[in-house]
């Protein structure tokens, strides 16, 4: 058992998403940066989509009551076992009695922790993801809180694996941050010279930010005309122009429909990157066609599936 | 019909770009059919008015591969009988104290209150779409009489149950949420449930009507609902 004594700003359990809900206004919700995420149960040796933890910003103190192996991924942070400090992306063994206490998030914004064996909590809809809005899924439905009791499944039979040490990940998260984005499906109703302006601002992420998604600020992002558009399905990371002219980019916990033009899509590939921006942190955009965007996830899967080939 | 390529692992089916039955018609085919076919490399599917969103996996799909499916699909005329059309019914009591609007709704048109309530459970309704938020359904077909702008500055928390109308739409909210449509009254039904197989009560293509029942009325439901769940 896992207890939690300082629930951190805001820590959730998640998994992959929820996918096959959108027809019912579900978003996938899952872990932010999917990437460190599946790194984490990776190096446990769990199948790549086993509960896991995301911290954001500021971590939690949790104390085991049993022995564990962990791994932590994703935003550097600080973490103490014990008053000794511990460090990342690799397997650690926990002690039964241990405190790890996670600090604030130094150079990007989420941090995953994942259990041998997984958490275990109750798959809503075939996924143990929190939906924060609906108020469904991983523990309780909700963040956790101090005084939370979390059970760590079973892991008999499974082993930790070890990065290579010319494979540990460049998780560079350093502000101004370039996303791919290829054009959105409104892409007609802005002007060439909008879209020079787009790809040429470096915005800031105010902080109205989170899950749902992310509210930049910089020029003013104008569609040439005032008309409305008929609601329509909104991919994740779609960077939508409400009336404002502040555009916004859609994230896991997402409306499933909306009414904003779309200039542009965060190609799949960066969305673990939107996962690690701060409020504060600035970023571009630059385009890719669609094939790159889809060679981009290619080498990245390729990357994550030989990471621990020759271990 | 025009197939856009919405993102690298997205693809936008429209159909038109107005509200109009037979858009929609064409919508729900399509829905329904990929829905049927459970191909695992398509993850979610956002039907909307005139369009449905494909979201799929492109490491294991190409978007002009689903496209030529997409074709084939549409070009398929859905026979009549395939589904049998849903007609469900929603009790609302549209008591003032659930009905937080209602009183200006009714000024705002200078009918009667109970006009109100007469004019919105007169009509069937289509569930266009769900959005927003889970098992939020849109519902066409609102009155003309009753079509209301939408409050200035939207509530921070509308209970669950609550009944709106918002321009020409009306709909339930399914759980506790912010919103600024207009309420009219509540309904006693579970709308979202995450343990029932769907877990939404309202379904993309179905017909809604709604029925006033008294306060006692309401409240026996809310009580059997709450026994039901122990």
């Amino acid at each position: 058992m896992i207890r939690v004594k300082d629930p951190g700003f805001l820590t959730t359990v998640q998994d992959r998403g929820r996918y096959g809900f959108s027809h019912l206004g579900i978003s996938p919700a899952g872990a932010a940066d999917a990437l460190s995420f599946r790194l984490a149960n990776l190096l446990v040796g769990n199948d790549e989509n086993a509960p896991a933890i995301e911290m954001t910003l500021f971590g939690a103190t949790m104390e085991f009551d049993e022995p564990a192996v962990i791994a932590v991924t994703g935003a550097e942070c600080s973490i103490a076992t014990d008053g000794t400090q511990a460090s990342c992306a690799r397997a650690l063994s926990i002690a039964s009695g241990s405190v790890l206490r996670f600090g604030r998030m130094m150079n990007g914004a989420r941090a995953y922790l994942a259990f041998q064996g997984g958490l275990d909590v109750p798959l809503v809809m075939g996924s143990a993801s929190t939906h924060l809005a609906a108020g469904f899924g991983g523990f309780e439905g909700r963040a956790l809180r101090k005084g939370d009791v979390l059970r760590i499944g079973n892991r008999n039979g499974l082993r930790p694996r070890a990065l290579p040490p010319n494979k540990l990940p460049s998780l560079d998260f350093t502000s101004p941050v370039t996303l791919r984005v290829t054009r959105g499906v409104q892409q007609d109703w802005f002007g060439s010279d909008v879209f020079a302006t787009f790809f040429s601002t470096e915005f800031s992420v105010t902080d109205q930010s989170g899950r749902t998604g992310l509210r930049l600020r910089g020029e003013r992002i104008v569609p040439k005309n005032s008309s409305q558009l008929l609601t329509d399905g909104i991919p994740l990371g779609a960077v939508q122009i409400p009336e404002d002219a502040n555009p916004i980019i859609l994230f896991v916990d997402q409306q499933t429909t909306g009414g904003y033009p779309k200039i542009a899509n965060v190609i799949a590939a960066d969305m673990q990157r939107v996962g690690q921006l701060r409020p504060r942190d600035r970023l571009r955009f630059s385009e890719v066609s669609v094939e790159e965007a889809v060679q981009l996830l290619r080498t990245q899967e390729l990357w994550l599936k030989e990471i621990f080939e020759g271990e | 019909m025009k197939l856009l390529r919405a993102s690298d692992s997205s693809l936008l089916v429209q159909f038109g770009d107005v509200v109009a039955p037979e858009f929609h018609e064409r919508v729900l085919a399509l829905f329904r059919s990929l829905l049927t076919e459970r191909d695992a490399r398509i993850r979610n599917l956002h039907p909307a008015y005139a369009s449905l969103l494909i979201d799929f996996d492109p490491l294991h799909m190409t978007h002009d591969e689903l496209s030529e499916r997409v074709r084939r699909l549409s070009d398929m005329k859905p026979r009549a009988n395939d589904v049998t059309e849903r007609l469900v019914t929603i009790q609302v009591c549209y008591d003032a104290e659930f009905g937080l609007d209602l009183a200006d709704v009714a000024a705002y048109h200078s009918i009667s209150i109970e006009e109100v309530v007469r004019l919105h459970t007169s009509v069937t309704y289509l569930v266009y779409f769900l959005g927003f938020s889970p098992g939020f359904a849109y519902l066409g077909g609102l009155a003309e009489k009753l079509q209301t702008p939408r409050l200035a500055t939207p509530r921070t928390s509308v209970p669950a149950g609550s009944v709106g109308i918002a321009g020409n739409q009306t709909g339930v909210y399914p759980l506790d949420s912010p919103g600024g449509w207009r309420i009219i009254g509540r309904t006693p039904l579970t709308m979202f449930d995450k343990s029932a197989t769907p877990p939404s009560r309202l379904q993309t293509g179905d017909r809604v009507q709604f029925t006033a029942v008294p306060r006692s009325s309401f409240d026996e439901m809310v009580q059997s609902a709450q026994q039901k769940e122990k």
